[in-house]
């Protein structure tokens, strides 16, 4: 049935239903006035924002300038006795693009039917699972081009059109969570950040903008995501489930085209206080279900993923975090035996992670540094940033999105000529 | 000068000692005292909720507010456990945001912390163990809101006055606070610490807490009728940085039977309308 429909129209239908339903129950005239009298007065909330950046060194697929933004976000919200709803989206300039762009980052329903039943349906921002910046069980669509040019971390999560449904319990919590339609990350594509592009064997950028075909019948190329939780004493333990696509290009077609094969996750992750900090441990097992034996060299293998961390306070005001993140090909002697290029992938990826936050002149001034270090891969990524609160509603943020790395095809080496500087300048209302 | 001062402090205890033995019919011992302005200062009622509003005001005169919901709930009858919900409003970039504590009395055990993000839907576990750091960027720290057990200072009864009682505070752990002792004006009547003054090791006082408004706040316990003296204003000073952080409740109410569910991952993910505006 879904087929028949066009995605817009879908899409429309799905993320303005919270819209549709007040339009529909205002319909009835005689109902209108005494139906908006149920609603609390709305919040109107949001900023505006100049964001302007550039490269530190010269990249023959890119502009010089790395991000260059003029950006509103507005969101509005009310309630009623059985509903809430908000609606958040931006709109900016991107001179990048050289034009107008806009994105609803939120569109949604929520009810609170019973005491056991939470429910969610609109175009949402999701999140689960216990990485810092990295994510095993969370296969919600993330933004990895808006984080990479420097947008704040918020659009990190990109938003999908789904359904959550959240049934609670004294033994055990769970979510569903129901997509209709496929949403992929928002990957590099080169059109902001250039990139390693294994079919063309080098490095390319907007000139040569990645090819791929997703994929777009809804309801046939739905996902489904399920996590199970309870908290016991001061540890959460969580159970998750995954069944859809690579978020990411995970293959290539015949015709030279990148593909989101299918792809199912099952994982378990646990949290709690550890030795005076938080500890932090995760497995994810990744079925590309399109590839069980891994010796289709078009299309990703199967692979486990594994992390541990720890985070606590060094001194006052002064977080830190360390993560050890392991992804390991399964299936590698096939993989090594069908490929053909010349730079294999490690059977084993490491990947340590840094997280140091300080608050300084009463957490006005906040300093940070993300960094993610691959040993195997030779690379890294780096992000010092520094925040300042001018007043309430101003604030002022530098920061530097750093690539190293020795080759040109590692995760972080392919993007060395995007190491890239920011400023920002954003008033809140 | 260290001696001058050691006989000062020496007759102020003396004379806090001889005070209580004087009158010995109306003052209570100094563990009933201390027990009884804990209670005061944070596990009236069963729960509580209300809004809470802070003014922070530099030397400079720069001005900034903080605004949040909060819903309290006692765990045990016995003054320890406590579940916080805080809902902030104010300022804008931080609005919608939850933290929310579950916490243990104890030496040894930290509290647990949570913190909710709406922008990335995400629940963050907050490794802070050190309580105290500013709360929110106020002159109130983090102990001044969740409260200090009892447990972790030596207590002495300095002075008895016509309105307080004057207790002496010294941590027993003295490398985990930045003061070397509190002294507290404790009201008589209500038991609720009016001034709290910290001084550093030579004495010299460094920051002061006032309460500056206390208001009856009627409820229901236990199927009677009681009223909760509240602290509805007060303010922190901090002496060295010349900085101060006026706090106001409102909205103070008690006993309004929440639930211990809200004080789970379901509520912080999505606030319960107790604390929506």
């Amino acid at each position: 049935m879904g087929a028949g429909f066009s995605a817009g129209a879908w899409r429309g239908a799905l993320s303005g239903l919270a819209l549709a339903a007040l339009a529909l129950a205002a319909a009835g005239e005689s109902l209108a006035a005494s139906f908006w009298d149920q609603f609390s007065t709305p919040e109107v909330h949001g900023f505006l924002e100049v964001r302007a950046g550039c490269r530190t060194q010269p990249d023959p697929y890119e502009k010089e300038a790395s991000i260059l933004e003029t950006r509103l976000q507005g969101e509005v919200s009310t309630q009623t006795q059985w509903a809430q709803f908000k609606y958040k989206g931006d709109v900016w300039y991107d001179g990048i693009l050289t034009q107008v762009r806009y994105d609803t980052r939120e569109a949604w329903m929520f009810l609170r039917p019973s005491e056991y039943l939470d429910i969610k349906i609109g175009r949402q921002v999701l999140t689960w699972g216990t990485g810092d910046l990295v994510f095993l069980n969370d296969l919600f669509p993330k933004d990895w081009q808006s984080f990479f040019i420097g947008r704040d971390a918020e659009y990190l999560k990109a938003p999908s059109e789904s359904v959550k449904v959240s049934l609670f319990s004294d033994i055990l919590n769970a979510d569903f969570v129901f997509t209709p339609l496929f949403a992929s990350d928002r990957f590099i594509t080169g059109q902001y950040v250039s990139y390693w592009n294994g079919s063309l064997g080098h490095l390319a950028g907007n000139e040569s903008e990645l090819d791929y075909e997703k994929p777009d019948q809804w309801f046939t190329d739905a996902e489904y995501a399920a996590r199970l939780y309870r908290t016991v004493g001061a540890y959460e333990l969580a159970l998750y489930g995954y069944f859809g696509f690579w978020k990411n290009p995970g293959g290539i077609a015949t015709s030279g085209e990148y593909i989101f094969p299918r792809l199912n996750v099952y994982g378990a992750s646990a949290r709690g206080p550890v030795a005076g900090g938080i500890g932090n441990i995760e497995v994810a097992y990744y079925d590309s279900i399109e590839d069980p034996d891994g010796r289709d060299p078009n299309i990703n293998n199967s692979e486990m993923r594994y992390l541990v961390g720890f985070a606590r306070e060094i001194s006052r005001d002064f977080n830190a975090s360390v993560q050890y993140y392991v992804e390991q090909l399964l299936g590698y002697h096939g993989y090594r035996e069908s490929f053909a290029g010349d730079q294999p992938r490690d059977e084993v990826r490491h990947v340590l992670t840094l997280q140091l936050i300080k608050l300084l002149m009463n957490q006005n001034l906040e300093l940070s540094l993300s960094g993610y270090w691959s040993p195997s891969d030779r690379d890294a990524y780096l992000r010092p940033k520094i925040l300042y609160k001018w007043t309430d509603n101003i604030n002022q943020e530098v920061g530097a999105n750093i690539f190293l790395g020795e080759r040109d095809d590692t995760m972080f080496g392919q993007y060395k000529a995007d190491t890239n500087i920011y400023m920002a300048l954003r008033y809140s209302f | 000068m260290k001696t001058v001062f050691g006989i000062v402090l020496m007759s102020l205890i003396l004379f806090g000692v001889s005070g209580p033995c004087a009158a010995s019919e109306d003052v209570p011992s100094i563990e009933s005292i201390v027990a009884r302005s804990n209670h005061a200062s944070l596990y009236q009622g069963v729960d509580c909720q209300g809004t809470t509003t802070m003014t922070i005001t530099d030397k400079q005169g720069r001005v900034r507010k903080r605004q949040f919901n909060m819903l309290r709930k006692n765990g045990d009858t016995q003054d320890e456990d406590q579940k916080y919900f805080v809902y902030f409003i104010e300022p804008s970039d931080v609005r919608k945001m939850v933290f929310m504590v579950h916490k243990h009395v104890g030496l040894e055990t930290d509290d647990d912390r949570w913190l909710y993000m709406p922008s990335l839907d995400l629940v963050k576990r907050i490794a802070a163990s050190d309580k105290r750091t500013s709360f929110v960027g106020s002159d109130f720290l983090y102990e001044d809101i969740s409260g200090r057990s009892p447990e972790e200072d030596i207590h002495e009864l300095m002075e008895t006055t016509e309105k307080y009682y004057v207790v002496k505070n010294t941590p027993k752990k003295t490398d985990a606070v930045e003061f070397a002792a509190y002294v507290a004006h404790i009201d008589k009547a209500t038991f609720l610490p009016m001034k709290i003054e910290y001084v550093k090791a030579d004495n010299r006082p460094y920051r002061v807490i006032e309460v500056l408004d206390v208001e009856s706040v009627g409820a229901t316990e236990n199927g009677k009728p009681v009223t909760y003296p509240t602290v509805v204003r007060s303010e922190a000073r901090d002496l060295e940085s010349g900085s101060r952080t006026e706090m106001v409740f409102s909205d103070a109410r008690y006993n309004a039977g929440l639930a211990d569910d809200l004080f789970t991952e379901r509520y912080l993910r999505r606030a319960p309308k107790e604390v929506l505006p």
